[in-house]
């Protein structure tokens, strides 16, 4: 019974996240995009809990739902309307067809190598103990074994907090005229 | 392990990353290509955190955890680089994007 609830919740997941994601391409609107990306990220949310991933389903709706997506509705709002035409609209164009057959062959070659190469190795999962993606556990590994990654991502922050400050700080509007040349005129 | 088993949830990841591919191909909106890049991340994610419970380590939950960083990180040069072009009213087309100069 238990087994057949979670199973319940997977494919209701899985559709979530496959129908906002085909939903964030289709938009023409980014806004409607933005709100449908919340939608797909929440959807995987629940897939990484069924994969006993608490601390990573925390971080996903904390850091990705909440202050990404926060930033990126702020700059869709401060940008204006921005609607484009849909792709799917005014008929097959080469792009269109082009970028689905590409699309499609990223997904076949996939499911082809894990059907041939990894069939029965992928339905024997380790046993796992009660601790299993807790905090406590994935700190304590942050701490000792990925020491190194964990001081890189630090820094890989400060980096793009000083570039965001940068690009935000610098870009002045250039087609005011700058009073130099109002005072020359 | 109950419900499916892994090769559902790489299945599921590659249809994911194939529709974020799409999406990166075919939209011309940087904003809407950022979003889908998201989408490709994820799926990613999806398929560390798979793997890291089909070995029963926690290797593959660190690894997400830095990609999600590295994620917010792109948002925010990404970001910054679309909030300078719509200040200098630049039209948000990555197609009519020919130069970088300022």
């Amino acid at each position: 019974m238990a087994n057949f609830l979670v199973w319940v919740v997977w494919v209701v997941a899985a559709f979530a996240s496959l129908a906002s994601a085909l939903a964030v391409v289709s938009f023409s609107n980014p806004f409607y995009s933005a709100l449908s990306l919340i939608g797909n990220l929440a959807s995987l949310a629940v897939l990484f809990l069924l994969l006993s991933g608490e601390f990573v389903a925390a971080g996903q709706v904390l850091v990705y739902g909440g202050a990404v997506m926060v930033m990126f509705l702020f700059v869709i709002a401060y940008l204006g309307d921005k609607t484009e035409e849909s792709p799917w609209s005014g008929g097959p164009s080469w792009q269109v067809v082009g970028a689905v057959l590409a699309g499609g062959a990223i997904l076949a070659e996939v499911i082809v190598v894990v059907g041939l190469k990894a069939g029965n190795f992928l339905s024997s999962p380790q046993p796992i103990g009660r601790s299993f993606g807790t905090p406590a556990a994935l700190g304590r590994l942050f701490l000792t074994d990925h020491l190194l990654a964990f001081e890189v991502t630090s820094i890989v922050l400060l980096v793009a907090a000083v570039g965001g400050v940068v690009l935000g700080a610098h870009a002045r509007p250039v087609d005011e005229p700058s009073p130099e040349s109002h005072a020359r005129t | 392990m109950r419900g499916p088993d892994v090769q559902w949830y790489v299945v599921l990841s590659a249809i994911l990353f194939s529709t974020g591919a799409i999406g990166v191909m075919l939209r011309r909106s940087p904003l809407i290509i950022l979003l889908s890049v998201e989408i490709m991340l994820n799926s990613a994610n999806l398929l560390l955190i798979a793997f890291s419970r089909l070995h029963g380590r926690e290797d593959g939950q660190i690894f997400a955890i830095s990609v999600m960083a590295v994620a917010a990180s792109e948002v925010v040069v990404g970001l910054g680089l679309i909030v300078a072009l719509g200040r200098r009213h630049v039209d948000l087309d990555v197609d009519k994007l020919r130069t970088l100069r300022g």
